[in-house]
């Protein structure tokens, strides 16, 4: 256990400077971030270098981040160093109009299928494999499932939403006064104009009632 | 092939020297859901063309609607043979997102289990690798003993299969006397048993014959590809999840890993034989210490975090607080910190991973499952090329391909 994250973040910061950054530890992982055209050169650095050694890719995933422009696809790497026993994380961003990323199949055999999943449920282009296409879903699928915009259940629900366990914006504000509360003012806009007839024909109910309870 | 044909075709046929065989999908000997494409000179494997994702069900698309508690009932249905280590390890996931430090018993009685689903794991594929070489009797035989786990894990939880064993924060009950009595009868008897199944096998003739040399793989290529956990070790590579991130208290333990040096299918099921017997050990191991413990601590299963471990339904009924935690948890409401962790477990095919990344909300941002059958299943071309089919079946079974697993 000689390597430490301290050496693994000097000698990549050594190798490839300002290009890697956000370094992290959550949780005692090594974590970074890298662009996107250099993946293959970082991970041909951690594969070759003789004291980094990082032969062995656990995990190959990707994450869609909506909200991020320009970068909302994020692909996730997780080596392992088994000699020293030491695991990294790194990731690349990558646009989601032109998800081109060079693939790590030449490195690790492991990555075939998992690019080819991570095609199949976001659609990330691997640049470079030898036989990209769907693997779990069916190939005439048209979307890439995995991504936020297909929702798992009916949208319009709204009672499973965050807002409604206390965790919207505004604390513990139900989203049925945000939601439902203004449909009903919006019906309420006409009924008011009518103001009259609806009046009157709540009037003359109450008065049947009243009548019926006569009789 | 060049041999003079003797058959005349009829004009303009193409003449096709090589067979195309459907291996799968519902082929008896797969074992489960999944294709395999051949192409066969003779009885030889020329190539083979896997396809996965019969039995998909968009798991990690379901758990992001999911609270946490809601998403070990997927876990169950990844390695079906071995459902409590899944349940185990998402526990283990969550516990380090929030932060809940489990107290020792909890972590040896999860080790029991555990270890108990590792035995039967290893006691099915190993059995069927015997079925199919033709040695039925090895697996009618130990089928009794998979029955007493199973036994074992319905008085933990209720359930045999897909166990939903645990919560986060330790188990839903104390192990009750049917437990302890269960798992001291199986301590007792299972070494013989154990025993007497590698008399059957270990030293047996036609099954060396068929498994020496059956699907071999270097320790280079199988890293290269992969694998984890006893592929991997019969290999000859000693990573073992348990060692090298201890979870659950693993370093308390003391137990040795077995490993191979040819990576085919004979080493494959020495390795499983031999894991099982450590499993025994260490179970054995983690009965003496939780017998050992003394007055509190000898009856904590869960741990103190009441925020996440839902109270006893009797509480619920009877004291407002438990009432209060009963339903924020149910609900979603308790904090869940933003953070992303990888937690991984040594499942019964290696290593199970869980890349969890939290937004603060009630379900996950994401949820990747590794799942190690996925991952060395794709080396099955590269393994089984130019060796004959029934080599090909032999290495489909001794490599544990569980279709959940695979499909995700």
């Amino acid at each position: 256990m000689s390597l430490t994250n301290e050496t693994i973040k000097d000698r990549l910061k050594g190798k490839f400077g300002d290009q890697v950054s956000n370094f992290e530890e959550p949780y005692g992982l090594l974590t970074f971030e890298a662009p996107k055209d250099l993946n293959l050169k970082i991970m041909q650095f951690l594969f070759d270098d003789e004291e980094l050694r990082f032969q062995f890719l656990t995990d190959l995933t990707a994450v869609h981040y909506p909200g991020q422009p320009g970068r909302e696809l994020a692909i996730v790497y997780h080596l392992h160093n088994l000699r020293d026993n030491i695991r990294l994380r790194f990731k690349v961003f990558t646009p989601i109009a032109q998800p081109d990323i060079f693939t790590a199949t030449q490195l690790y055999s492991s990555a075939n299928w998992m690019e080819r999943e991570t095609y199949d449920f976001f659609g990330v282009n691997f640049v470079g494999h030898p036989n990209l296409k769907r693997i779990l879903n069916v190939d005439e699928m048209t979307y890439f499932p995995m991504r936020k915009e297909y929702p798992l259940e009916d949208q319009t629900r709204i009672d499973k939403d965050d807002a409604m366990f206390g965790r919207g914006p505004g604390g513990i504000v139900s989203p049925i006064d945000e939601k439902v509360g203004p449909s009903t003012v919006g019906q309420a806009g006409p009924l008011n104009t009518a103001d009259a007839g609806g009046a009157t024909s709540q009037d003359t109910r109450a008065g049947q009632g009243a009548d019926e309870a006569k009789h | 092939m060049s041999v003079e044909h003797h058959i005349k075709l009829p004009e303009g046929s193409i003449e096709k020297t090589t067979t195309t065989l459907n291996l799968g999908p519902t082929h008896p000997a797969t074992h489960g859901v999944f294709q395999n494409i051949l192409e066969l000179d003779g009885e030889r494997i020329v190539s083979a063309e896997q396809t996965v994702g019969y039995i998909h069900r968009a798991f990690e698309k379901l758990a992001e609607r999911r609270p946490l508690y809601q998403i070990t009932t997927l876990t169950d249905r990844l390695n079906y043979c071995s459902s409590p280590i899944n349940n185990m390890g998402w526990h283990l996931t969550c516990e380090k997102l929030l932060g809940v430090k489990t107290p020792k018993r909890v972590d040896y009685l999860r080790v029991i289990i555990m270890e108990l689903s590792r035995i039967s794991d290893h006691l099915i594929c190993n059995s069927v690798v015997g079925v199919d070489s033709g040695a039925f009797t090895g697996f009618l035989y130990v089928m009794q003993y998979r029955e007493l786990i199973y036994e074992i894990y319905e008085e933990v939880c209720g359930s045999r299969l897909t166990t939903n064993m645990g919560r986060i924060g330790g188990f839903e009950r104390n192990f009750n006397n049917a437990v302890w009595e269960k798992l001291e009868k199986f301590m007792e008897e299972y070494p013989a048993v154990l025993k007497e199944f590698e008399n059957l096998f270990t030293r047996n003739r036609i099954f060396m014959e068929r498994t020496i040399g059956a699907g071999p793989i270097n320790a280079e290529r199988a890293l290269n590809y992969g694998f984890t956990g006893p592929n991997l070790r019969a290999a000859g590579v000693d990573y073992d999840v348990r060692v090298h991130s201890p979870y659950s208290s693993y370093e308390d333990f003391e137990f040795e890993i077995p490993v191979g040096s040819t990576g085919d299918c004979y080493d494959r099921f020495l390795v499983r034989n031999g894991e099982m017997w450590q499993s025994l050990r260490i179970i054995e191991q983690a009965y003496r210490k939780i017998q050992d413990m003394k007055g509190e601590e000898a009856d904590v299963y869960h741990a103190d975090a009441p925020s996440y471990y839902l109270p006893p339904k009797k509480d619920v009924y009877t004291k407002m607080e438990a009432l209060i935690w009963h339903f924020k948890i149910v609900m979603g409401e308790t904090e869940i910190p933003p953070g992303e962790v990888y937690q991984s477990v040594e499942g019964g095919n290696g290593e199970v991973g869980y890349y969890l990344i939290s937004d603060g909300g009630r379900t996950p941002y994401r949820l990747h499952f590794r799942r190690p059958c996925f991952i060395y299943y794709q080396a099955y071309s590269e393994l089984t090329k130019g060796s004959m089919l029934s080599d090909a079946i032999i290495t489909m079974s001794s490599l544990n391909l569980i279709a959940g697993e695979m499909d995700a």
